[in-house]
């Protein structure tokens, strides 16, 4: 199970592996979803009034990013064969404190330092908890699900208690520049979930790490056999996913210059999931799939876009989302058996 | 292995609650409601208890169905949603009475659980992604069917008789009807051949399908199972709190998850309890309701967020506690 969409990532290339039809049988999938992305485009070109103006791009960028940064970060840990369902409670918590940070006596003194703690802290806090969902899920063996299940409950409870439960609403451009900032007329968080998206499918291909992270999916007790240190790989998993939910936090409360700690992140476990599906990761582990994410956010936010232009109703788009995955997971169950 | 006759003769003593490890629970539940008799006033008055079983029976419901699911190495995620669906559609038709209201939110979670065993055992999806979709959809139709709005109860019907009445002064005829539902279940696991299929599924599925056994009914039974005890609770939440509500029953299935692992079921299937799930759903509950008792004494304040801090720090201790008793059988197999 550790191959590889050939643009997206590598397979181990071990011994008896026949790489060459795998590879394009998934490729084959990658092309699918572009296909239906540009169908899907063409189709707005047709139906949605001023779908090709700048601004719809920018709302569309600015939308996906924060779910796309949070999926990439899902793929790692379902390429392990887990999941992760603690990533939209973390966003919250990070959320929660980035405005206690800047907006304290201490950071209001120091703009400057103010400013880079109130980035910094959250996220390594985030990756705490990674490091937290990773220890439980390799050093005591406990189910990704229930590992996570504890941050899930908990960690939207502690951001609450952070900030009593209020909404913080802040002023501060400098902060809010990393959710309405403009970087060659497109939102900044679309770039830097472009910029990861290019890191991570980097990460995946080319160092060592992307290659036990497969092969820990794939075949876990022969990973450990062939000495892959499976325990540090699943907690650098979990923390990295964790990491990337913190920035999907700050970004979150950027883009709203207000921080609810009940709201941010709120389902963002589930959007995650369906972006990651979309794009061809496997709950069984063994794939990382990273372009496919970001193109499996990219189709689900559109589509939701699509509808939404077009007056179908919010709530509706609920429906369509569950008929995507149940699509795009039977696809490749499909293509798993044969 | 030389402990397994006495291992075996200490759960066939301990089989009515459950057995083995899952005595832990009980002793758990039993030790944290006499604390509760200690220390605070009212804790056992029958407003309190009448309140606390209304309350939870939805839960006790909903977790009995995310048993029976797990048993089978599967999982359900669509339950919270279910539920809310179910209440809406309870609600809009609670003028016609409960007759028709009741059987209808039931009917709405088996066509929900239809639709997971049809994508599960049908289409051969894997149930986290199966369910998940059904969730999405249940969620979203309901908000679709309730416009956005809580929908409100006829109050001149019997509906909310199901919800609000009592036996006594303790006894809500909602706990009545979940424990019979937990009887049901009970009594399907423990004494026929779908019960054992169940288990056996768990274990392995493919071996129990090679021996023969109807596999494929049994997980079409898990799903509808589930599917319907969420619809009666869905039921329960309109009847007992007067509305019909599309975005209750959030997190409702993760909390049926960690009452199910509370009770000792590990999410990998092949093995479980009802009555340990129960006691488990109660726990859960009990640490809420202690929470507002602790907080009525005025000694320490702690806001509605404690509550689910604690409650996951809760789940962290019985998660550490059964990694520490499940090893050893772990690591026999």
């Amino acid at each position: 199970m550790s191959q590889q969409n050939s643009l997206t990532g590598r397979g181990l290339g071990g011994v008896g592996e026949a790489p060459a039809p795998r590879r394009s049988r998934l490729n084959r999938r990658f092309l699918g979803l572009v296909a239906a992305l540009a169908a899907l485009i063409l189709l707005n070109v047709v139906l949605t009034p001023n779908f090709l103006a700048i601004q719809t791009l920018a709302v569309n960028v600015s939308q996906v990013a924060t779910v796309a940064i949070v999926a990439l970060g899902m793929t790692l840990v379902i390429a392990t064969g887990g999941v992760d369902l603690s990533v939209g409670a973390v966003m919250a918590v990070a959320g929660a404190l980035a405005p206690l940070i800047f907006g304290s006596a201490w950071g209001q003194a120091n703009p400057g330092l103010g400013l880079a703690a109130a980035i910094v802290a959250p996220l390594l806090v985030a990756m705490c908890c990674g490091l937290f969902n990773g220890s439980l899920v390799s050093f005591l063996g406990v189910q990704p699900i229930i590992a996570t299940l504890i941050l899930f409950i908990s960690g939207r409870g502690v951001a609450q208690v952070l900030t009593n439960g209020n909404l913080q609403t802040f002023s501060n451009p400098s902060f809010t520049w990393l959710g309405t900032g403009r970087v060659l007329g497109l939102p900044v968080q679309g770039w830097i979930a472009l910029g990861l998206t290019v890191i991570v499918a980097l990460v995946v291909r080319k160092t060592i790490y992307g290659r036990y992270l497969l092969s820990v999916g794939g075949n876990e007790r022969a990973a450990a056999l062939a000495g892959t240190p499976v325990a540090r790989v699943k907690i650098a998993t979990y923390a990295i996913a964790s990491t990337f939910a913190g920035l999907a936090g700050l970004i979150d409360v950027a883009i709203n210059s207000a921080s609810d700690a009940a709201r941010v992140g709120n389902l963002m476990e589930l959007d995650a999931i369906a972006a990651a599906v979309v794009g061809g990761a496997a709950l069984s582990g063994g794939r990382a799939p990273i372009l496919g994410t970001l193109l499996g956010a990219v189709f689900i936010q559109l589509v939701g876009y699509t509808l939404i232009a077009n007056g179908v109703p919010d709530e509706a788009t609920f429906i369509v989302t569950a008929a995507i995955i149940v699509i795009a997971v039977y696809l490749q169950d499909s293509r798993r058996r044969t | 292995m030389t402990a397994q006759p006495l291992d075996l003769n200490l759960r066939r003593y301990m089989r009515p609650l459950g057995g083995g490890t899952h005595l832990t629970v009980w002793v758990a539940l039993a030790l944290l409601i006499l604390f509760g008799a200690w220390r605070y006033d009212n804790f056992l008055s029958a407003y309190n208890i009448s309140s606390f079983l209304q309350y939870n029976s939805m839960f006790v419901l909903i977790s009995v169905g995310m048993c029976l699911v797990i048993m089978t190495g599967g999982i359900d995620l669509s339950v919270g949603a279910v539920a809310a669906l179910s209440s809406v559609v309870a609600a809009l038709l609670s003028a016609r009475g409960l007759v028709v209201a009741l059987p209808a939110g039931v009917l709405t979670g088996l066509v929900a659980g239809a639709i997971n065993a049809g994508l599960i055992v049908g289409l051969r999806l894997p149930p986290f992604m199966a369910t998940l979709a059904t969730m999405l959809a249940a969620r979203g139709t309901s908000l679709v069917v309730s416009d956005r709005q809580a929908v409100s109860v006829d109050w001149t019907s019997d509906f909310t008789g199901l919800g609000m009445n009592k036996i006594g002064p303790i006894l809500p005829w909602t706990i009545v009807v979940a424990a019979a539902v937990v009887l049901v279940a009970w009594y399907i696991l423990e004494r026929t051949s779908l019960g054992r299929t169940v288990l056996a599924v768990g274990g392995n599925a493919e071996a129990a399908h090679l021996m023969g056994l109807k596999t494929s009914r049994a997980l079409v039974f898990v799903y509808l199972f589930s599917g319907a005890c969420a619809g009666l609770a869905g039921v329960f939440l309109a009847s007992g709190y007067g509305a019909g509500q599309p975005l209750e029953g959030q997190g409702w299935e993760l909390a049926a998850i960690a009452s199910v692992v509370v009770g000792g079921t590990l999410l990998t299937g092949g093995m479980g309890s009802v009555p340990a799930t129960v006691a488990g759903a109660l726990l859960f509950g009990l640490v809420f309701n202690l929470l507002n008792f602790e907080n009525g004494l005025g000694v320490i304040s702690l806001s509605a967020y404690w509550q689910s801090v604690i409650r996951g720090a809760f789940l962290l201790i019985v998660i550490l506690l059964q990694v520490r008793l499940a090893r050893p059988a772990a690591s026999k197999a």
